[in-house]
């Protein structure tokens, strides 16, 4: 087997499931049990500094 | 005193050599550019020279506000302003390369025709205004997200005026004849190195500002300005691989080869689109439309599935480009599949943006900023389902070469790109000059008619246009020849080519009248004029009703 198709065969499918497992892994990150409090202090964070006339 | 000594003795270097390149050329578009090189490097020298300091002069100009402000903002009162300057001459390119369509007279032989002039359009447009609004946005928002000061302020004026040097070297190639061919990648070796120097550098000061943030948190729009910056420093260098055929002259040969390096373009391209024209804006959507409408981004957890989709999935999307070409057929498939999937992520990022305002919807009417943002995000949504449909092969093989995806980049670059973008400085430009307000806000309004009916012109005209080229094009008669000739299609959309024209020129209008508001902002003129949001009110009418005594009846 040439270089080309060994890689070509480990990108649709080791590196494939590796890859869409990191993507949900990284999405779903932010809807762990803990997580909630976190999103609610950077969703507000913009609105902290008194510099800006609001 | 030393560094000092020692920063002339690196400029006076860099005199030296572009004199000596200029003695050896043989190439004298080569030439002109150290030229161009020499005199900035000369313009340093007499600055530090004589210290004699022509960036406070030219502030003065400009009535900046003196000493340092809370945040280092001086360089982004530079980008606006570099924003506003390149944006109306890039509209005005436009206009003219639209003028030549419809007129080849206007062509005017060498360094004007049309094929010199569109390259200067396209980077004047994306790369001069769109990347100046996204350095002086990512510089605001990263230090009001941050709460800290830029890491290193030398650096990031060294970005600013960098970035400039490069566009000036850049229009300046174009119309001289220098480029490399590849679209959106027109500049030349020598030029592409500069710029990856200068990004480097941007993605130092801004990495070393997220480092020193006092922040727990580094907010959403960072994150896309952060995929930017860095996708774009990976797309140009890969894409530029290049071999200069003399280090004394400007051309250059890819170090890829026939459909190799179509798909390397490509891959390039369309991920410009995506990571510049697309991530960029959206930090500044997710920062700035928040903070406009004073309320928080709708779903916070939202714009992280936005976010991660269209990191994973934009990279992939660039073969469309390339449908029915030599490119194999399962990588054609692959980018449509890829481009059919991102319609999602980039609607939910719509929806995400539009539901900010929920329960302040009033402020569409009543503020014209939030109306310009409103519209931005309605022309993200048209033109990120309008761009998965074009990539379907069998709509490809109708749209393909035609004008249809001209007017399906107008949509997104003037609707998306331009909208968000004069939304944002308008929203700036109070902020940074320490002004209660704008000149006017009825002029904003007048701005968005005229922006919102010239993208109605060109958009309209171009898919009229493009179906019909299109549609001619695969004509074929009962004997099987094809029906129409080349020119024939030419004659049947000059119509549509005066009214893209005109379409632009309006878009253009828009802009002037916005550069006209910016400049007596600046000036610290206020217009007397009535507000956008006035409602009837009767002070006669606006009392209790009062119980009056009943007349007694007689006895």
């Amino acid at each position: 087997m040439s270089l080309y198709e060994i890689l070509r065969h480990f990108a649709d499918s080791y590196g494939l499931v590796l890859i869409f497992a990191l993507y949900l892994t990284l999405c779903l990150w932010h809807f762990r049990p803990g997580a909630k409090a976190h999103v609610e202090a950077a969703k507000h964070s913009i609105f902290k500094d008194e510099d800006d006339v609001q | 005193m030393e560094a000092v000594v020692r920063r002339l003795g690196g400029w006076a270097f860099v005199l030296l050599f572009a004199i000596i390149a200029i003695a050896l050329t043989p190439d004298s578009g080569f030439a002109i550019h150290m030229g161009i090189v020499g005199l900035a490097a000369l313009i340093v020298i007499i600055a530090t020279l004589r210290s004699y300091d022509p960036l406070a002069k030219a502030q003065g100009i400009f009535k900046m506000p003196p000493g340092p402000s809370r945040y280092d903002d001086d360089v982004i009162r530079w980008g606006v302003i570099a924003t506003m300057f390149w944006g109306l001459a890039g509209l005005l390119v436009g206009v003219v390369i639209a003028t030549q369509l419809a007129f080849p007279q206007l062509n005017l032989e060498p360094y004007l025709n049309f094929g010199r002039l569109r390259p200067l359009h396209t980077s004047a447009v994306i790369f001069a205004f769109g990347g100046n609004a996204l350095i002086a946005t990512s510089f605001y928002v990263v230090q009001r997200t941050c709460r800290t000061t830029l890491a290193f302020p030398g650096m990031a004026r060294f970005v600013f005026w960098g970035y400039q040097l490069f566009i000036v070297l850049a229009a300046t190639g174009y119309l001289l004849g220098i480029t490399q061919s590849r679209e959106y990648a027109e500049p030349e070796w020598y030029v592409d190195l500069w710029l990856t120097i200068v990004w480097l550098a941007y993605l130092a000061v801004y990495v070393g500002t997220i480092l020193r943030r006092h922040e727990p948190h580094i907010y959403v729009a960072n994150w896309f300005y952060l995929a930017f910056i860095v996708t774009i420093a990976m797309l140009h260098v890969v894409n530029n691989l290049a071999i200069p055929v003399s280090f004394l002259g400007a051309k250059s040969y890819s170090a890829f080869a026939g459909v190799q390096d179509a798909l390397t373009q490509w891959w390039y391209g369309h991920n410009a689109v995506g990571f510049f024209l697309t991530a960029g804006f959206l930090a500044m959507m997710y920062y700035f439309v928040p903070k406009q409408a004073g309320r928080p981004v709708y779903s916070y957890r939202l714009s992280i599935i936005h976010f991660w989709s269209l990191i994973f999935l934009y990279i992939w999307a660039g073969p469309h480009h390339l449908h029915y070409t030599a490119l194999p057929d399962w990588a054609q498939t692959l980018g449509m599949v890829f481009s059919v999937m991102l319609w999602m992520p980039s609607w939910g990022g719509m929806i995400n943006g539009l539901m900010t305002l929920n329960g302040a919807w009033d402020k569409v009417r009543t503020d014209p900023i939030i109306r310009m943002m409103v519209l931005a995000l309605a022309f993200y949504g048209m033109s990120t389902f309008e761009g998965p449909m074009l990539s379907i092969k069998a709509v490809n093989s109708l749209s393909h070469y035609t004008d249809w995806t001209i007017g399906h980049v107008h949509s997104g670059a003037l609707g998306w790109n331009g909208m968000i973008t004069f939304a944002c400085v308008y929203f700036l430009v109070p902020r940074l000059w320490n002004k209660p307000r704008l000149y006017s806000l009825r002029m904003i309004n007048w701005h968005f008619w005229l922006a919102t009916l010239g993208i109605v012109f060109y958009a309209s005209s171009m898919w009229v246009a493009g179906i019909t080229q299109g549609l001619m094009w695969r004509e074929y008669g009962s004997d099987g020849y094809l029906v129409n000739s080349f020119i024939d299609t030419v004659t049947a959309l000059h119509p549509m080519y005066i009214l893209r024209a005109v379409g632009g020129l309006m878009y253009l209008a828009g802009a002037v009248i916005m550069a006209y508001n910016i400049w007596m902002t600046i000036a610290g003129k206020q217009r007397v004029e009535a507000p956008m949001g006035d409602t009837a009110h009767d002070e006669a009418a606006d009392r209790p009703i009062l119980s009056e005594p009943q007349a007694q009846p007689a006895e």
